[in-house]
């Protein structure tokens, strides 16, 4: 479904990508811990097709038709309304026209921003934001998801609403990626772990029977004492 | 470091025998009937121009193939072409005027040479413009490499609306800056000259791309001592929110 | 059923050119929803032209010698002010991030582009344009249909070129100086036939006079518009 062989990418002298190779089946969740600066980014643009890596390569099933994509920034129009925002993004991503409206319905429902539909977007707030750039990644049903740090900025209640629609996401085959500095925040949906550090993956597995404590230690231990993730965060 | 001392040394022996050539020019060729001594100005004024225009063309080839083999290479070349570039066209917007204001009888004039060669140094201006507003290296050769291909297409352009420009204006002077036959002494001196410019052209590039390898040695060295520098603390990137 | 060859083909330019629209459509709509960049521009656009009377004697140059270049300078401002913005649209919350994610062609994205941009730029020319008539009074109403064939190719040359340099410099320091310095080299030829054309219809001679500037214009045109579409993936691409 999604699989990666051999990345690398460097900016500068900065190794973002170093030889990484995973491949995800559907129904698989990875989450990916990292401290700033361990290139989770760069791997998810890659898998997104935004970054040529300077070796190796990354597949996704499906193209980037097939991937839905929430990251620090919502990708929607301040000056547009939620629903006009929606209607241009399914546009871009095929969805027939007679069944956008329908859709964009049925997305904000599900996303309880059903009342915002007529509002412009510079308007709401950023919970609201995010759940509308969740809704707008939604609209052309994907099957590969990918999340680079979808909680930053998010209080408590609305970062538990995230987790809460990302583990009903999870179902019907999808794929998702998620990156994330906070070794507490998502580690109950992995069902794959991946530890990334300057680069490469220091950890990679399945996640089996492991407690998200035993895995939020090892990864303290594995990625070094240097406040890593922790609480800071959010 | 070899490359630019190489390069300094390649300038030396081009502005030598530029001397040799302003020599010959002076002691040795005949002066031109109707324009006096002021003409051998042209000496110094055709060969820049045609090196002006080469290094353009340099420039956008230099960045097709980057576009293609995204070699760091040749966006070292073209940024030194494009130096080598502007110098020249700096020397032909200098010495026509110069040369014009005896014959002419006015400092400038829109002839195609010259307005060719002033939109040259425009475009070498913006392009090394870009490339200091662009501090990311891959994506400043990237930007280069498209400016540089567009100015090349745009080369042709300038020399048509050039040309037909001036038909319907003609010269303030009857004679044209560029003689189309030259007697025998005066073809030597200029094709002389040409091969000098030729030797600048490549002792400058020398020089500047040696001067950008020795740069980015710099930057390198310096980005492994700061991550040395940083790894002792352990963790490397501190994971707290930037 | 699997496409034959030439109907995936077709396929691929019914997209592009369908997603090419949708943007335009949204680049519009923006741009009605806000109305301060079109007003702004088109007020600009007044303010040239009023400062043009200004710089001019009347009793020592006839007007209609003028007139060709004032017009040109001012259409070559507005165009310059219409594609300052063009990129700009998309760098609020990344949108452009999110329209490269998108299964779009970076084709499709130039040509939307292109295409919101010669909108904006001909609403603005429409205002400009009678008010050119109006403050030099100027005899357009005969050459009217030429004229504005002559408008429409220069306009097309300078927003080919122009689409393509406003998004690279977007990612530079100084943007909106970095357009027009980058930008006006390459405007010189087509503004030289537009400016040669314009003079001789205003002059009264039948436009087969200036066919070698209509066919340089066409050529810029065509010669452009191929290299921008080339060259646009690589300014937005990594």
């Amino acid at each position: 479904m999604l699989r990666a062989d051999g990345l690398r990418h460097a900016f500068g002298h900065v190794m973002a990508l170093d030889d990484i190779s995973f491949s995800l089946a559907p129904g698989r969740t990875l989450v990916i811990f990292g401290p700033n600066g361990a290139g989770k980014t760069t791997l998810l643009k890659v898998l997104a097709g935004l970054i040529r890596p300077q070796a190796g390569c990354a597949t996704v099933a499906g193209g980037r038709g097939a991937i839905g994509w929430i990251g620090h920034q919502s990708h929607l129009y301040g000056h547009l309304t939620v629903t006009e925002n929606l209607l241009f993004w399914a546009a871009l991503y095929d969805v027939p026209a007679e069944r956008r409206r329908a859709r964009a319905a049925e997305v904000m429902r599900r996303l309880a921003i059903a009342d915002q539909a007529d509002r412009r977007v510079w308007a709401l707030s950023r919970g609201l934001a995010q759940r509308a750039a969740i809704a707008k990644a939604l609209m052309h049903d994907p099957q590969v998801l990918l999340l680079d740090e979808p909680f930053t900025g998010l209080d408590l209640a609305a970062a538990g609403e995230v987790r809460a629609l990302l583990a009903q996401l999870r179902g019907a085959g999808r794929v998702v990626v998620l990156a994330t500095h906070n070794i507490d925040e998502g580690i109950e949906l992995a069902t794959d772990v991946a530890f990334q550090r300057r680069g490469r993956f220091v950890h990679f597995a399945p996640r089996g029977a492991h407690e998200s404590a035993e895995i939020a230690e090892a990864y303290r231990r594995a990625v070094g004492a240097g406040g890593a993730g922790g609480t800071a965060g959010g | 470091m070899r490359l630019a001392r190489a390069g300094r040394w390649v300038t030396l022996v081009g502005l030598v025998l530029m001397a040799g050539v302003y020599l010959r020019a002076l002691a040795f060729t005949p002066i031109e009937r109707s324009q006096g001594p002021a003409q051998k100005i042209f000496y110094l004024h055709m060969p820049a121009a045609v090196w002006a225009e080469l290094a353009m063309v340099l420039v956008g080839l230099a960045g097709v193939f980057y576009l293609f083999l995204k070699d760091p290479r040749l966006d070292r070349f073209a940024a030194a072409s494009a130096e080598a570039g502007t110098v020249f066209a700096a020397i032909v917007l200098t010495t026509g005027p110069i040369w014009g204001k005896p014959i002419w009888g006015t400092w400038w004039s829109w002839d195609a040479r010259l307005t060719l060669t002033l939109l040259l140094f425009f475009l070498y201006m913006g392009y090394l413009l870009l490339r200091s507003a662009t501090p990311d290296p891959a994506l400043r050769a990237r930007y280069s490499a498209v400016l540089g291909i567009c100015g090349l297409v745009l080369v042709p352009f300038i020399h048509l609306s050039t040309v037909m420009f001036r038909t319907l204006h003609p010269a303030p002077i009857v004679l044209k800056p560029s003689q189309p036959s030259l007697p025998g002494s005066m073809l030597i001196t200029l094709l002389f000259s040409f091969g000098v410019f030729t030797l600048l052209y490549i002792g400058f590039v020398m020089q500047r791309y040696g001067l950008s390898l020795l740069r980015e040695e710099l930057g390198e060295r310096a980005a492994a001592v700061a991550r040395g520098r940083g790894g002792g603390g352990g963790g490397g990137d501190g994971g707290d929110d930037a | 059923m699997p496409l034959g060859r030439g109907e995936r083909g077709g396929r691929l330019v019914g997209d592009t050119l369908r997603h090419a629209w949708t943007i335009a459509r949204k680049d519009l709509l923006l741009e009605f929803r806000t109305r301060t960049a079109v007003l702004s521009a088109v007020v600009f656009t007044a303010l040239v032209l009023t400062v043009f009377n200004f710089g001019r004697d009347p009793t020592a140059v006839a007007t209609i010698d003028l007139a060709p270049s004032i017009l040109w300078v001012t259409f070559s401002f507005a165009a310059i002010l219409a594609l300052n913005r063009a990129f700009q649209l998309e760098l609020e919350n990344e949108a452009l991030e999110g329209l490269l994610v998108s299964p779009i062609s970076r084709t499709s994205l130039y040509l939307g582009k292109l295409v919101a941009n010669l909108m904006f730029v001909a609403v603005v020319e429409c205002v400009a344009l009678p008010l050119f008539v109006l403050f030099f009074d100027v005899p357009i109403w005969p050459v009217l249909a030429p004229l504005v064939a002559v408008i429409a190719l220069a306009t097309v040359g300078f927003v080919a070129v122009g689409t393509l340099f406003s998004a690279m410099v977007i990612r530079t320091r100084f943007a909106e100086l970095m357009l027009p310095v980058l930008l006006l080299p390459f405007f010189i030829p087509p503004l030289t036939g537009a400016v040669q054309a314009t003079a001789r219809l205003l002059d009264g001679r039948p436009l087969s006079e200036a066919a070698g500037w209509l066919r340089l214009l066409a050529a810029y045109d065509v010669a452009f518009l191929v290299l921008a579409t080339l060259l646009f993936p690589h300014t937005v691409d990594e």
